[in-house]
C-alpha cells in the first residue's frame, strides 16, 4: 500500500503498549487514537528520567535540581513551539489540555477591555461540528454578556456549509472559533479562508487542533498573517504525549492584550495587598507549579513526531484512512457519517451499522481486542445534524497497520452475524 | 471467547431489544397521578422519556420512548413488565433487588421468582461499563415514581 510508514514494523515497536494481549488471547487492535494516542518509550522513559533524576519545582528554587528542572520545562516550550513553527516561542502557553485552553480564551475575554471586550450585540462565530469544549465556553461567554451564538451549518457530506459566510461573519463579529479537524466527522475544514474573512471584519480566529496537530503538519510561520489563526489550541496526550498538559499559542498583540485567566504564583511581576502587576508572556497565563513531568513529556513526544516527520505521518494516515473507507463500506448496513474521500478528511471514521447499536458493536468488538470509542464523541450537536443519537468511531494513527483496519472489518462483519442482522 | 459476550447478551436481552414490551407514550403527562421524566445517560448519549401512571397505590402503566443500546432497551422492557401491575411499595422492592444485582459486580445470585426475565442482567453486572445502561430506565421509573407521590402528598 502506497503511503504507509515505510519503516511501521520499528515504529510499533516503539510504543510498549502494543504487545498486550487481551482477555481471551486476542492481541491489541487500538483503534481510539483520536481519543487519546499511545505512548512511545522515549516519552514515557524521559518522564521517569527527570522523576528519577531532576525532580524540583520550576523557576523559583535556587538549588541546581531547580535549573535543571527549569531548563527542562523551558526546553519542552521550545520543542513545542519548533513542533508548530511558532513565530515566537514565548507566545506558547502551557495548559492543562485543549478544554483548558479554549476556556482561557473565552474567560479572559469576558474580562477584557478595549478592542477585544465583548458586549451586549456583539456575535461569535462557531460551527455545527464543533466538540463540546469549543461550545460551551462560547455560550457562557455569549450568555454573560447578552451577546449572540452563530454557526456554521453543515452540509449533508460533512463539510462546513460556507454559502453564507460573508452574512454569517460580519461586522458584528468578534470572534470565530472553529475546529480544524473534526474528531466525529473527520473533516478538514478550510481554517485559513475562514480566517481570511474573518480578518477582514476584524475579528480573532481561534482553532481547536486537537485532532489536527496528531496528523497535519502545522506551519504558522508560514501562513500569510491574514489567514492565520490568533490563537491555536491542542492537547498533549493526542500527539503521543501525556495528559494533564495541553498547548495555547496565541499571537504576542492579543495574548499581550487578554487579561490574566487564572491569578497566582509565577503569573506576577509585583505584588501588594492593593494590587498587583503581571509578568510578561507566557508566564502570566501559567499562574501555579505548571504540570512539569508532563510538559518535558510532551517536548518528547512533540520531537518524536517530527523526527518520523508530520508529512509522513499525514501520508500514512491519508493512506490507511482510504483504505478503512474502503473496508467500512463493504460491510452491508454500515453508513460513514462524514466525507469518503480520504484526501479530504482525517484519520477518525464514525460509522452506524443498521439494526445494531454503537454499544454493542464496541462490545462486541472488544471482545476481539479491537478498541473503538462508542457514544456521540462530545459532539453531540453533530450527531443531531445527522440524525442519529450515537455513532461508533475508529481512528487511526501512526502506528496503526492495514492488519489491524482489515480486523476491524472482520468484526463488523461478526457483530451483523452475532446480533442476526440482514 | 464468545462466552463471556453471551454472558451479556443473553437470547432473552436480544428478544426484548427487538421486541420491546409496552413501548410507546401513553396517557396523559398532565394528569393526577401521573408524571414523567427525561433521563439521560451522558457519557453515550442512552435517553429514555418515561411516564409513570400511579392510581390506588398502583403501578397501574409504565410508557415510555427510547433510544439506545441492547442492554438500555431491553432493561426497560422487562422493567415494564416486572412493575406495572404492582402496589407501588412492591415495585419499590423489585427495584431495589435489580438496583443490588446490578451493582454486585456479578456475584449476586439472582431471584427468578422477583425478577423474572431479568434474571438475564446478572451478566451485565459483569460489566461495569455496561451498568448504567441497564439502570437508565429504572432510575427514571424511581425518580417519575417519587415525583408523582409527592404531588399527591403536597
Amino acid at each position: 500500500m502506497d503511503g504507509l510508514l515505510p519503516e511501521l514494523e520499528v515504529i510499533r515497536k516503539d510504543f510498549p503498549i502494543l504487545e498486550r494481549q487481551l482477555a481471551g488471547g486476542f492481541p491489541l487492535v487500538y483503534l481510539d487514537s483520536a481519543n487519546t494516542s499511545q505512548k512511545p518509550q522515549v516519552v514515557i522513559d524521559t518522564m521517569v528520567d527527570h522523576l528519577e533524576h531532576h525532580n524540583a519545582n520550576i523557576s523559583r528554587a535556587m538549588h541546581q535540581l531547580g535549573s535543571e528542572s527549569t531548563e527542562a520545562f523551558e526546553a519542552a516550550r521550545d520543542r513545542v513551539a519548533a513542533f508548530i513553527k511558532a513565530p515566537d516561542r514565548d507566545e506558547v502557553i502551557f495548559t492543562k489540555n485543549a478544554t483548558e485552553a479554549l476556556n482561557l480564551v473565552a474567560n479572559s475575554l469576558s474580562w477584557a477591555t478595549g478592542d477585544l471586550a465583548v458586549a451586549a450585540g456583539d456575535e461569535i462565530v462557531i460551527t455545527e461540528m464543533e466538540h463540546h469544549s469549543n461550545i460551551v465556553p462560547w455560550q457562557l461567554l455569549t450568555e454573560r454578556k447578552g451577546a449572540s451564538l452563530r454557526w456554521f451549518g453543515l452540509t449533508d457530506d460533512g463539510r462546513l456549509d460556507l454559502s453564507n459566510i460573508d452574512e454569517l461573519i460580519n461586522e458584528r463579529t468578534k470572534v470565530v472559533s472553529l475546529t480544524w479537524v473534526s474528531n466525529m466527522l473527520g473533516t478538514i475544514n478550510p481554517v485559513a479562508r475562514i480566517a481570511a474573512r474573518a480578518h477582514e471584519v476584524g475579528a480573532i480566529v481561534v482553532v481547536d487542533a486537537s485532532q489536527a496537530a496528531p496528523q497535519l503538519p502545522v506551519d504558522l510561520q508560514s501562513m500569510e498573517g491574514a489567514s492565520r489563526p490568533d490563537v491555536l489550541v491542542f492537547t498533549g496526550h493526542k500527539v503521543v504525549g501525556p495528559t494533564g498538559i495541553g498547548v495555547l499559542w496565541g499571537r504576542r498583540e492579543v495574548l499581550d492584550a487578554l487579561p490574566p485567566f487564572h491569578g497566582g504564583g509565577e503569573m506576577i511581576e509585583t505584588v501588594t495587598m492593593q494590587r498587583s502587576t503581571y509578568a510578561q508572556i507566557p508566564h502570566k497565563f501559567e499562574a501555579g507549579t505548571p504540570p512539569i513531568i508532563e510538559a518535558i513529556g510532551l517536548g518528547a513526544a512533540v520531537d518524536y513526531l517530527d523526527h518520523v516527520g508530520l508529512d509522513a505521518i499525514h501520508a500514512h494516515e491519508q493512506a490507511l484512512t482510504g483504505y478503512a473507507l474502503e473496508g467500512l463500506t463493504s460491510v452491508p448496513g454500515l453508513r460513514v457519517l462524514g466525507p469518503l474521500d480520504a484526501a479530504s478528511r482525517g484519520g477518525a471514521i464514525s460509522f452506524e451499522l443498521e439494526g445494531v447499536h454503537p454499544h454493542d458493536i464496541a462490545q462486541v468488538l472488544d471482545s476481539r481486542g479491537i478498541a473503538v470509542r462508542a457514544g456521540h464523541h462530545c459532539a453531540k450537536p453533530a450527531h443531531a445534524r445527522f440524525g442519529v443519537q450515537a455513532s461508533t468511531r475508529m481512528s487511526s494513527y501512526l502506528y496503526t497497520t492495514p492488519t489491524e483496519i482489515d480486523a476491524l472489518v472482520d468484526g463488523l462483519n461478526y457483530t451483523r452475524s452475532y446480533f442476526k442482522v440482514g | 471467547m464468545d462466552a463471556a459476550l453471551d454472558s451479556l447478551y443473553q437470547e432473552i436481552i436480544l428478544d426484548h431489544y427487538k421486541h420491546p414490551h409496552h413501548a410507546g407514550l401513553r396517557g396523559d403527562p398532565s394528569a393526577a397521578g401521573t408524571a414523567e421524566v427525561h433521563h439521560v445517560n451522558p457519557t453515550c448519549g442512552d435517553e429514555v422519556t418515561l411516564r409513570v401512571h400511579l392510581a390506588d397505590g398502583v403501578v397501574s402503566d409504565v410508557s415510555y420512548d427510547a433510544v439506545g443500546c441492547s442492554i438500555s432497551q431491553a432493561s426497560t422492557s422487562v422493567m415494564t413488565d416486572l412493575l406495572i401491575g404492582k402496589s407501588v411499595e412492591e415495585a419499590m422492592g423489585i427495584h431495589q433487588t435489580f438496583l443490588e444485582l446490578m451493582q454486585g459486580k456479578g456475584k449476586i445470585e439472582p431471584d427468578e421468582d422477583v425478577l423474572e426475565d431479568g434474571i438475564a442482567f446478572a451478566g451485565v453486572a459483569k460489566f461495569p461499563a455496561r451498568v448504567k445502561c441497564a439502570l437508565l430506565s429504572w432510575m427514571a421509573w424511581k425518580d417519575a415514581t417519587s415525583q408523582t407521590l409527592s404531588k399527591e402528598n403536597s
